[in-house]
């Protein structure tokens, strides 16, 4: 079971802190978001993108304004901008303490683990693998309890191009295999497009939403250079 | 000592480990020959009854532990440091944690603590006595007490850095209270732990030996006292190595290897 989620948000401002005067990062937005869509969220950096995935989230609740979701108690996880393992457990550890004691879940994390290539890391603790490697784990930490939402907040940022396109393919092939509602928060526009169904793009101080387009390009196309410059013209301009 | 090369592959992460442990044991071991000769030349040129060399302590001790003696005193002194030790540390990293947390509570308490930390010992030893009575629950009090304002300073300084990511990490991911606190917060504690029961071992059981001399009637340090009233210089020195001996060995074989063990996701 999927669950399509509506923001509707009146806004969210920094409080003040130390004579600086507080600052408003969120305006008013209003975005419903399908069951089963994968949805990339672009912008400037420091427009507010992580603030609204933290609300959406549930670990930000100092906003105005309300985030529902289609079903009841979602299962909701998030993959952060940076891996967020605990260094102290074990890759095999970290993935198996994201599911309730005793599930039956647990028995896939070996072919989780093989599918994000880190068979052989398994029993490695994370400081001692690299940041891609430690990406993977945390990928695999975010599917391993069948998400119905699944939010991303730049999890390929600042990896090489050949380790985040096959980190890209595999989030795709997860995400076909068992349709999970995707918000992707990237600020790179040709990954947008490759990714995502829908682009929402926010910009300014409170950020508001400046466009929300759908992506056309069909997927068998969105390998191929050329295709991806064109669609990325044609959403996001010249600029 | 020369590391052990290999002409392929470096040095591995182990073999250097091993290298730098035994040279730092030879080294440890060297010092403390030197530190023995030096003591016993010392005492052959002083040639007084109250400089015993390290032969006459090492024969008062031996005789004590014939007779039983040293076993009896230095058990109850350490049964009083392990007891205390382990009051101090469970109420003190309490503390610790409840200011970490609540910047309300520190502010409130800081001043306590300070208070705490520098009410010196003897005071809180006698006034211990005094109002409990010449009691073991009163010693192991005095001790507890003592030694408490240091673990929660310590552990406060840990629960202050706790990571907010990881916390949000374990919201995330439906940990609950005790998951968070098992794998989340307490691995984040450990160095503090282990820093708060290094500097407690060596207060405690110097404290335990004041409450001892003051009020109790076995432990190292009422031996040291009815030796003392003798003039007793050999026994003092036998009691004192006696223990600190067993002190090291708490040390070495306890302490360090569960800190190693706590650290061991170190890259």
């Amino acid at each position: 079971m999927t669950a399509g989620l509506c923001i509707s948000l009146a806004g969210k401002t920094w409080p003040a802190v130390a004579g600086r005067p507080s600052q408003p990062v969120l305006g008013s937005l209003d975005i419903d978001i399908e069951s089963g869509s994968f949805v990339a969220l672009t912008g400037p950096s420091g427009c507010g993108k992580s603030t609204l995935l933290n609300i959406v989230a549930g670990l930000d609740t100092d906003f105005d304004g309300a985030v529902s979701f289609e079903s009841k108690s979602p299962e909701i996880t998030y993959v952060f901008q940076s891996p967020r393992l605990l260094p102290w457990r074990t890759v095999y550890q970290n993935i198996a303490l994201a599911l309730p004691e005793g599930d039956a879940r647990l028995q896939r994390i070996p072919e989780l683990l093989a599918r994000v290539g880190l068979t052989e890391a398994s029993d490695a603790y994370p400081e001692r693998l690299s940041l891609g490697m430690q990406r993977r784990a945390s990928l695999a930490r975010g599917f391993v309890g069948d998400p119905d939402v699944l939010l991303m907040d730049e999890p390929f940022v600042s990896l090489d191009d050949p380790t985040a396109r096959d980190l890209r393919r595999l989030l795709l092939d997860l995400w076909q295999r068992r349709p999970t509602t995707v918000l992707f928060v990237t600020h790179d526009r040709s990954e947008a497009i490759t990714l995502a169904t829908r682009i929402l793009r926010i910009e300014g101080t409170p950020a508001r939403i400046v466009s929300d387009t759908a992506v056309t390009l069909p997927r068998e196309q969105r390998d191929d250079a050329q295709a991806v410059y064109e669609e990325q013209l044609r959403i996001f301009g010249a600029s | 000592m020369a590391l052990q090369t290999d002409s392929h592959s470096g040095p591995t992460r182990t073999n250097v480990m091993q290298t730098v442990g035994r040279s730092r044991l030879t080294w440890s071991l060297g010092s403390l020959v030197v530190l023995v000769i030096v003591w016993e030349v010392a005492a052959l040129w002083l040639d007084s009854r109250l400089f015993p060399g390290p032969l006459a302590v090492l024969s008062a001790m031996i005789s004590e532990a014939r007779s039983g003696a040293l076993a009896h005193h230095v058990g109850a002194t350490l049964a009083r440091v392990v007891v205390s030790f382990v009051i101090a540390m469970l109420i003190g990293s309490m503390i610790g944690i409840a200011l970490g947390r609540s910047a309300t509570a520190d502010r409130f308490f800081d001043s306590w603590l300070i208070f705490f930390l520098n009410l010196p010992a003897l005071v809180i030893i006698i006034l211990c006595y005094v109002w409990f009575g010449l009691t073991e629950t009163a010693a192991i009090l005095a001790v507890s007490i003592n030694k408490i304002p240091n673990v929660a300073v310590t552990v406060r300084e840990g629960a202050r850095s706790l990571s907010r990511d990881l916390n949000e990490m374990a919201v995330m991911y439906r940990f609950g209270r005790w998951r968070t606190l098992r794998h989340v917060t307490l691995p984040q504690l450990a160095p503090f732990f282990a820093a708060a029961a290094r500097s407690g071992l060596a207060l405690v059981w110097k404290i335990v030996l004041v409450v001892e001399l003051l009020g109790r009637s076995n432990g190292v340090g009422h031996q040291l006292h009815v030796a003392f009233q003798l003039f007793d210089v050999p026994m003092i020195l036998a009691y004192a190595v006696a223990f600190i001996i067993v002190v090291q060995i708490i040390e070495i074989g306890l302490l360090q290897p569960l800190e190693a063990r706590a650290v061991r996701w170190r890259r």
